[in-house]
């Protein structure tokens, strides 16, 4: 009888998808650091559950092929396959390969594939004369007892032994009997958990004492624990008997298993003189912990959509809200205004729950991208050094759906266009590696993206001549151009630098695609750039996209929001404050000269202007790195505002982000800064 | 038995014979939508002008807390508005996954009309607004324009 998993389809994609993630990642760990052994568990780990979910699954192509890989990662991790850029190679080819699997099941719920190539690749680098089929899990078995004492480290346990421990070890080791400490591993797939440990207990008691247990015992029996159990047990029989014991229960395999050096550990407590080595296992204690709490974290996937549900619930709430506030201001109930209040407090804590939960990690993203740009220096013959900084930072998960492409634009071109290759930047006396930085960071209300390269910059000199070249601007404009403006050209659209398109950067798309991306998402994009030092893309996110705060303002018959964001401050001024500059309306605010503009022309908003010509309200907002005044006719005030789209119909008109529905039900409309200049 | 047979013939009918059609004044023309694509017919609401939009769209109002854009044909077909100001509605049609209202002086009636009673529009219409004109149905002596709500979305 075939049991039916397609109600467990959506959990198995996903956590294969993470599985490969981590797979990709701790193996380009590994390509950096040989010696990092943690790492290549990492990635064995991973590559084991991911077999064992797909043949759970009945995925037999995909479990085969990651058998096959698990064969030579068995070897690599036993020191029987010597590690060449080849076999990190074809290990990452076979996780594109296991990648593109998972991408068909998803979409079509078949992961039949020919692998075999791949296979007999895997098959020809494998340890020589170690011709098996077995499963990698059994190989293990075939070791003696001492190898695996030699390549284990002494000691790194999670127990701290105390002295009633050591009594009985001492006891123990009199009686001739051993203290073996024994890491097992249950499959994160295994259901019943509990009672897989109790067979192990089971098992154990045969001819031994379990001393100690990690997580306790109680847990263990309750099947509270993550995926690895450490034991330490006297027994009277041979590691390997035991190993061998164990290693029949179903689900069970043994990590790690070993006879306690008992002479170190009793000196250094004794004498209590080596200080060192007591913190240092304690460190060790402390540190799988952490690992430990970290896993069993508990949490629970939601379908995003119903996040979204929930956040449109508490949108409409905060309107509503605002809806009662004006209706409490004009009747003048203290009782009403009290329980408003109440309400404002509750559905700002709620807003603010609702909004924490839709945070993501820029990490989800960001953790692509090593890959990528190792891949495409190799291709393209450079040597490169990709840092993420700041993995942590958190953006609404509507923005990190989004800046995946643009990012990926951004270091494809740091890498092709940007970076220069390892002769010439020798030839300049640079560091023959060069060096990307993906940075993420808060700052107030918004996230800032930077896409770093210490690269040849750009060469002004040639934008221009593109430029002109390509009619964006004219000949007599690029002879007084400012450098900042020359880089903005780059933005422009049918504008693209290198002559040949490559299969790289140049599909036809040029960062005008960035920028309009960016901006849809109600962000900023900048460039600055230092010729032979390198070049920096800054992209400027808003936190979230749903719920901000704008400014209310009126011009003539008309309400606008402005989204606090872009507004640096409100001002008044006085007719003869405005100065005439080259046909354009300035003022001068604190020393610096602004451009002023008329809102009510801007938009061409009838009617006419409240007759207090005398004074007006300016209110100060940011382009860029630009500040400009804009002209209007009162300030309301400040606003928690829902945004909404304004449908396919209304899409993109310049100026304006979007609408809101306004406490009194009126439609106001949301400037967007960026575009409305 | 018999309510089976009854549900197939009217079916039938709507299907093979003929279209409902909500049949609506704009000055003194008479014009008509497929009732199917009709989402409901609402009394003026308060429009918000949209600044930089296309000249016949009137504005966005608010529908229940969402935005809906409002078309005004009378501008698109150059159309003189004519009628009480109180007898005027907002039809709110939804078209594929677009929705919009269009502002129209009297909603008359729901119209059963024949196939063979719709003629298509280059035969006997000509002029700028014929783009938008699916075809016009004759019953007894008024003329229905049929809108092509595809062509007015975009």
């Amino acid at each position: 009888m075939k049991m039916d998993m397609s109600q467990y389809l959506d959990v198995f994609l996903e956590e294969s998808k993470e599985h490969l993630e981590s797979l990709n990642q701790k193996l380009l760990d590994w390509e950096k650091n040989s010696g990092d052994i943690a790492a290549l568990n990492e990635i064995f780990r991973a590559a084991h559950t991911l077999k064992g979910m797909s043949s759970t699954m009945g995925f037999e192509d995909l479990a085969d092929l990651t058998h096959h890989m698990e064969n030579i990662l068995s070897d690599l991790k036993e020191g029987l396959l010597e590690v060449n850029p080849q076999v990190v190679d074809i290990l990452f080819q076979c996780f594109d390969r296991l990648q593109l699997i998972i991408e068909r099941i998803e979409s079509n719920g078949s992961g039949e594939m020919d692998n075999s190539e791949l296979i007999m690749i895997l098959e020809s680098i494998k340890g020589g004369g170690f011709q098996t089929t077995a499963p990698a899990a059994d190989n293990g078995q075939d070791l003696k007892p001492e190898e695996i004492l030699t390549t284990q480290h002494s000691n790194t346990t999670s127990f701290d032994f105390n002295q009633y421990d050591m009594t009985v070890m001492r006891e123990a080791a009199s009686r001739n009997f051993a203290s073996i400490y024994i890491r097992l591993f249950v499959d994160p797939g295994c259901l019943m958990k509990s009672v897989r440990a109790f067979m192990v207990f089971k098992v154990l008691e045969e001819d031994s004492e379990i001393i100690k247990s990690f997580p306790p015992a109680s847990d263990i029996e309750e099947g509270k624990f993550s995926e690895e159990i450490e034991l330490l047990v006297i027994t009277a029989s041979s590691i390997k008997e035991l190993e061998g014991r164990l290693n029949a229960i179903s689900e069970i395999k043994v990590r790690e298993i070993k006879e306690i050096n008992f002479a170190s550990l009793a000196s250094g407590s004794q004498q209590e003189t080596n200080g060192d080595q007591i913190s240092s296992s304690q460190d060790v204690l402390k540190e799988s912990k952490e690992q430990k709490g970290h896993k069993v974290k508990q949490t629970v996937r939601v379908d995003i959509e119903r996040l979204d549900i929930l956040m449109n619930l508490v949108g409409e709430l905060v309107m509503h809200k605002g809806r009662l506030e004006q209706i409490g201001a004009s009747s003048k109930i203290d009782e009403l205004n009290e329980t408003i209040e109440q309400i404002d407090r509750i559905s700002g804590d709620l807003q603010s729950v609702v909004m924490k939960v839709r945070m993501v990690p820029v990490e989800q993203v960001f953790n692509r991208f090593p890959r990528m740009v190792r891949d495409l220096a190799k291709e393209l013959n450079k040597e490169v050094d990709f840092l993420i900084e700041g993995k942590e930072t958190e953006l609404d998960r509507t923005v990190i759906d989004e800046i995946g492409d643009p990012l990926v634009h951004l270091l494809r071109n740091a890498v092709d266009h940007g970076v220069e290759s390892p002769q010439e930047r020798l030839k300049r006396g640079k560091p023959q590696k060069a060096t990307v930085i993906l940075r993420a960071r808060h700052e107030g209300n918004n996230v800032y993206i930077e896409v770093e390269d210490d690269g040849a910059g750009i060469n002004i000199k040639r934008t221009l001549e593109k430029a002109v070249e390509k009619g964006i601007i004219s000949a007599k404009e690029a002879e007084v151009i400012s450098p900042e403006e020359a880089s903005q050209i780059l933005f422009s659209p049918g504008f693209s630098t290198t002559e040949n398109i490559t299969d790289v950067s140049g599909r036809g798309v040029g960062l005008d695609v960035v920028k309009t991306k960016i901006e849809s998402l109600s962000g900023e994009i900048f460039v600055d750039s230092r010729p032979g030092q390198g070049t920096r893309f800054r992209i400027k996110l808003p936190l979230t996209l749903a719920i901000i705060q704008a400014l209310m303002i009126s011009v003539h018959d008309e309400i606008y929001a402005i989204p606090l964001g872009s507004v640096d401050e409100t001002t008044m001024i006085k007719n003869e404050d405005i100065k005439m500059v080259q046909n354009q309306e300035v003022i001068v605010l604190r020393g610096n000269v602004l451009p002023l503009f008329r809102l009510a022309s801007l938009l061409e908003i009838p009617g006419e202007a409240a007759a207090n010509e005398e004074e007006m309200y300016v209110v100060i907002v940011r382009k860029g790195e630009r500040q400009i005044g804009l002209v209007v006719d009162t300030l309301i005030g400040q606003q928690e505002i829902v945004i909404k789209s304004l449908g396919k119909i209304l899409a993109g008109i310049p100026g304006i982000a979007g609408a809101i529905v306004a406490g009194d039900g009126f439609v106001r409309l949301i400037i967007d800064i960026a575009t409305l200049f | 038995m018999d309510n089976t047979v009854n549900l197939q013939s009217e079916e039938g009918f709507t299907h093979n014979d003929g279209i409902q059609v909500v049949a609506f004044r704009l000055g003194k023309e008479e014009y008509a939508v497929d009732i199917l694509h009709v989402q409901e017919i609402v009394r003026l609401l308060s429009i918000t002008r949209v600044p930089r939009s296309a000249k016949h769209i009137e504005g966005v109002v608010n529908l229940r807390g969402n935005i809906v854009p409002i078309i005004n044909l009378h501008k698109r077909f150059s159309i003189e508005s004519a009628g009480e100001e109180e007898d005027k509605r907002i039809v709110v049609f939804q078209y594929d996954d677009l929705k919009a209202g269009i502002i129209v002086d009297e909603v008359s009636e729901v119209l059963a009309l024949n196939n063979n009673a719709i003629e298509e529009t280059d035969k006997v219409y000509s002029s700028m607004s014929s783009d938008f004109i699916k075809g016009i149905a004759r019953v007894d002596d008024r003329l229905f324009l049929l809108l092509d709500l595809q062509k007015i979305i975009e």
